[in-house]
């Protein structure tokens, strides 16, 4: 072996700060972060801001560590996806056993520091957060049900719930419904990505609803899926987290995605094919919208509660 | 080749280098801060004997 050869085989990969932190899946990660403030600012009890400032943080760094760990599990499907092909596992930035020691301590920091930094029930319900993404939704159910995207949602939807724990020390009717407004919204959001970008879940393998039941059941679930989610919304604006301005705000979002969803189940392949899915991918944009103003609708009603006005 | 050159390498070992250091004061100054408020809110309650001591 020649010393350049010797020299290149050394260096040849080497993580950089920002290959890390990729691995914690950033964009995810700001869902998190806004769901989560959301729900610690709108439970009833004040949070001193260095302890929620904290407390968010360490929720932050366990979706992130979560994140990690199902990159660390899903590097075969990510190489096949061109979506996640550039990923730092895939990409060959990140070694796997890197990514499982990054992800494994980030998720024991970030638990232990929540609890200590507020309560140990939202430090349990994190905990419990990232054992359920990990293991009950990324190692066992993905690969194995086209009800994943079901079970994943769960997962997701956990944040506020947990901001809601840090502030009150416990679970409520109103964290439950947050919880209910993401785990509901994540099948119908990720259903219509799937009828439009269908051919990267069919490479990786992954059992998609699009695949296993065919398209026209997707479309069904899609549309039932709306129904309880607008029931779920309005539902939550009747409860302490509401008010005024959210139930506006709700109605509105909830008229225009039960019509998406109405439109995507009065379409069949041919008609979504000619106009390259401009419903499906109208609904998916919406849902993006959908959660946020769902979510920013709470945070004002909490807001103008502390002004004396909002709410009911 | 010089063998003071800078590689590539080293600048991204550099990067990580300052990234972890700027994380691990960051972190310091979060639990400085967290303590400060427990112990100033009353959240901390000594021991029956430290304290009468």
């Amino acid at each position: 072996m020649s010393d350049a050869s010797a020299d290149s085989a050394s260096l040849a990969p080497e993580a950089s700060f920002g290959d890390f932190f990729a691995l914690l899946k950033p964009r995810v990660m700001t869902l998190v972060v806004f769901t989560a403030l959301v729900g610690l600012l709108a439970a009833p009890n004040p949070v001193h801001p260095m302890i929620a400032f904290a407390s968010i943080l360490f929720i932050a760094i366990g979706g992130g560590a979560s994140g990690a760990l199902n990159m660390w599990w899903d590097a075969d499907i990510d190489a096949v996806m061109k979506r996640t092909r550039k990923r730092p596992i895939p990409a060959g930035k990140v070694t796997e056993g890197e990514a499982l020691g990054f992800g494994l301590a980030l998720s024991g920091l970030s638990t232990v520091m929540l609890g200590l930094a507020s309560n140990w029930v939202a430090g349990s319900l994190l905990g419990f957060t990232i054992f359920f993404y990990v293991v009950i939704y990324t190692m066992w159910l993905k690969r194995w049900t086209p009800q994943n995207i079901v079970i994943g949602g769960a997962a997701g939807a956990f944040p506020p719930m947990i901001g809601w724990a840090v502030a009150t020390g416990g679970v409520s009717i109103e964290s439950v419904l947050m919880f209910c407004l993401t785990f509901t919204w994540t099948p119908p959001h990720f259903w219509a990505l799937a009828l439009f970008m269908r051919k990267d879940y069919d490479h990786a393998g992954v059992p998609m609803l699009t695949v296993t039941h065919g398209r026209r059941s997707t479309r069904i679930h899609i549309f039932v899926y709306t129904i309880l989610l607008a029931i779920l919304a309005l539902g939550a604006g009747v409860t302490s987290i509401g008010g005024p301005v959210y139930m506006a705000i709700s109605i509105v979002l909830n008229m225009m995605f039960v019509k998406g969803a109405w439109d995507i189940l009065n379409r069949d392949e041919e008609m979504s094919e000619v106009d390259n899915f401009k419903v499906e991918r109208y609904f998916f944009k919406l849902s993006l919208l959908y959660l946020f103003l769902h979510f920013g609708a709470i945070l004002i009603e909490s807001v103008t509660q502390h002004f004396g006005m909002g709410g009911w | 080749m010089s063998i003071s050159k800078q590689h590539e390498i080293h600048t991204r070992r550099y990067g990580r280098n300052v990234g972890v250091g700027l994380l691990l004061a960051g972190f310091i100054v979060i639990i400085f801060g967290l303590t400060v408020v427990k112990v100033t809110r009353g959240d901390y309650e000594p021991p029956l004997g430290e304290a009468s001591e």
